[in-house]
């Protein structure tokens, strides 16, 4: 066992690492060195979490770790903790941060943009994974802080006017919902005296003073996932991002803050739950399934359409909520017995995530290299697009297959797995939800692929073929597009490592 | 009404000022002063919550040290944001004029 405590003291570098190398980024002065050392610091992330994950694996299902920071231990000083489930979504943080970091090494060639992209990047990273692992809702707020002030600067990188006033929509949504999280947060530690989710979890009742902090909590995040009433900031500011940070964003980001609401509403602050609110929250993601769709559909603009692709299938996971209120996913935390098919809806979500996550970004990839190419991105002007763009519009499509959910893609096994549990709780009415969001999504990604495969005599196509592409940013989108849909006739390894990390329980309660 | 139940009541009243101020305002600097309003007032009770009796706890104060290092990185991430979109906008106007 001694190796694998080894294994578990690496645990800080998850976070340590991008903050070095944000660090290093900004005191660099070569464009070279900077690339050369996000590109090395992105492997060596992914091998710490790998060798994590398999250390998880070897623990056992429902294992988790925690390492107190600098040895102070939990009511004062940060601990951290990795379960199964936050180390999946390290693993998948890893993973497109290497990929897009191969990407954004080709798309930032200009050395003016690229001083400014590479600290950024990184410091959103150690933000993400320093929200995954956070075992104290203090930390955690510090973390959104981080994800937060790193996201609008990225945003804002561009500098048109239409970027800024995107950024500073975003950072005044941002800071609202962390304001509302900390205070719920101040409310949580007056009553209990305490910072520490599972000191928290253990001694929360159902009482109003939770109720208020669950509630303020819940908005925070919810702004800051853009669930349907409280999405109208995200289409501008993922829309006018550069390619790579609206692949982050939409992938990445805004799953963060709702792994912080699975954490707070399954776990933490279980006791004071209510079917009724769960309910709420699942009708809230029907809502933004059609209504994400139908604004996808209407978009002008291709990045826009892809932005609002991803209010829709944010709603999805909001399902899980009702799913998980009807089987009690949330007594395992202090029985760690867990329910069968309420941990079936967490790793159907959980698998979403991925699936969707993969997906999004190969789609942002592709709109970005369409918009490069022609300058524009209006979608009725892009007639032709499948000749002189056809890898860009063949990752379009791949990525597509998965947001529909089509098989044999990674998105079916997600959407059958969600439609398999909606049917085991006997809530069918999701099944319509789904099925309609699903046909909704082919409409809209259909509608792309008409207008780019339509035969144009008008267009000269000399126009285009002017700014070729280097192969290497139209690779980056088709691997992630490609790894989306494999991931789908890779459902039983997945599903394995799933079974495990299904079980949020006893995080933390034990160690090893 | 002791006296950190009133600080944390007036907190929270602060709060809403502010919450309202964010949605209701229509100049970014207006907003931006609201978010500074809900800010102190999160602070407020935080700082009421130190206050048990004769011991005071210092990790509220510690949080609030931490917020207000925060509330100033973005309020001045803002500011900047705005700054620049008057700057877009006065240049577009000189063009414009000219």
């Amino acid at each position: 066992m001694m190796s694998w405590d080894a294994v578990y003291s690496l645990l800080p570098l998850v976070v340590g690492l991008p903050l070095l190398a944000a660090i290093a980024c900004a005191l660099l002065d070569s464009h070279r060195w900077r690339v050369g050392l996000s590109i090395l610091f992105a492997f060596l992330q992914l091998s710490i979490v790998v060798m994590l994950l398999l250390a998880i694996q070897h623990s056992g299902a429902g294992a988790s770790y925690r390492y107190a920071l600098g040895g102070w231990g939990a009511p004062l000083g940060i601990d951290l903790v990795v379960d199964g489930l936050a180390i999946i979504l390290l693993l998948i943080t890893a993973l497109l941060v290497l990929i897009l970091s191969i990407y954004s090494a080709q798309y930032f060639s200009a050395p003016n943009k690229a001083a400014g992209f590479w600290p950024l990047w990184w410091l959103l990273v150690a933000g993400l994974n320093a929200a995954f692992i956070s075992a104290d809702a203090f930390n955690i707020y510090v973390a959104l802080e981080i994800i937060g002030l790193s996201a609008v600067a990225l945003v804002a990188l561009t500098g048109t006017r239409a970027a800024l006033t995107a950024a500073l929509r975003y950072a005044l949504v941002g800071l609202l919902g962390s304001l509302c999280y900390l205070l719920g947060v101040a409310l949580l530690y007056r009553a209990y005296g305490t910072l520490d989710l599972v000191q928290l979890a253990s001694t929360v009742q159902a009482n109003p003073l939770t109720w208020a902090s669950l509630a303020l909590i819940s908005v925070g995040l919810l702004l800051k996932t853009a669930l349907l009433p409280l999405h109208f900031w995200l289409p501008s500011a993922h829309a006018s991002a550069p390619a790579p940070v609206s692949a982050v964003l939409s992938a990445l980001v805004v799953k963060a803050s709702f792994y912080l609401l699975v954490r707070f509403w399954l776990e933490v602050l279980a006791p004071a739950t209510t079917e009724f609110a769960m309910n709420f929250l699942g009708l809230l993601g029907a809502t933004a399934i059609v209504w994400g769709c139908i604004a996808a559909f209407r978009a002008s603009r291709l990045k826009l359409l892809v932005a609002y692709s991803t209010v829709a299938q944010l709603g999805y996971l909001f399902l899980l909520f009702p799913l998980a209120a009807a089987s009690d996913i949330s007594v395992p935390l202090i029985d760690s017995v867990s329910d069968v098919a309420g941990s079936a809806a967490l790793a159907a979500v959980i698998y979403f995530i991925i699936a969707h996550a993969l997906a999004k970004a190969a789609m942002f990839l592709a709109a970005g290299n369409i918009q490069s190419c022609y300058g524009h991105d209006t979608i009725d002007k892009l007639q032709g697009a499948a000749r002189s763009q056809p890898i860009a519009v063949f990752t379009f499509a791949i990525a597509g297959i998965s947001l529909i959910g089509l098989p044999p893609s990674g998105g079916f096994i997600a959407k059958w797995l969600l439609l398999n549990s909606a049917i085991q709780n006997g809530q069918w009415w999701w099944v319509i939800v789904m099925l309609v969001g699903g046909l909704l999504a082919a409409v809209y990604i259909g509608r792309v692929l008409t207008i780019a495969f339509a035969q144009t005599v008008a267009q000269s196509g000399d126009k285009m073929s002017t700014h070729l592409l280097p192969r290497g940013l139209a690779m980056c989108g088709l691997v992630l597009a490609i790894s989306a849909v494999l991931l789908g006739f890779n459902a039983e390894p997945v599903l394995a490592l799933l079974e495990g990390s299904a079980q949020i329980s006893s995080m933390g309660a034990g160690g090893l | 009404m002791t006296q950190d139940l009133l600080y944390s009541v007036v907190g929270v009243a602060l709060f809403g000022i502010g919450v309202f101020g964010v949605v209701v305002a229509a100049h970014v600097i207006r907003k931006l002063i609201a978010v500074n309003i809900m800010g102190i007032g999160v602070f407020m009770v935080l700082l009421a919550s130190a206050h048990h009796g004769a011991i005071t706890d210092p990790v509220p104060h510690a949080m609030v040290l931490t917020g207000i290092v925060v509330a100033v990185a973005g309020t001045a991430q803002c500011l900047w944001l705005a700054l620049r979109i008057q700057l877009l906008d006065e240049n577009e106007a000189g063009e414009s004029t000219q």
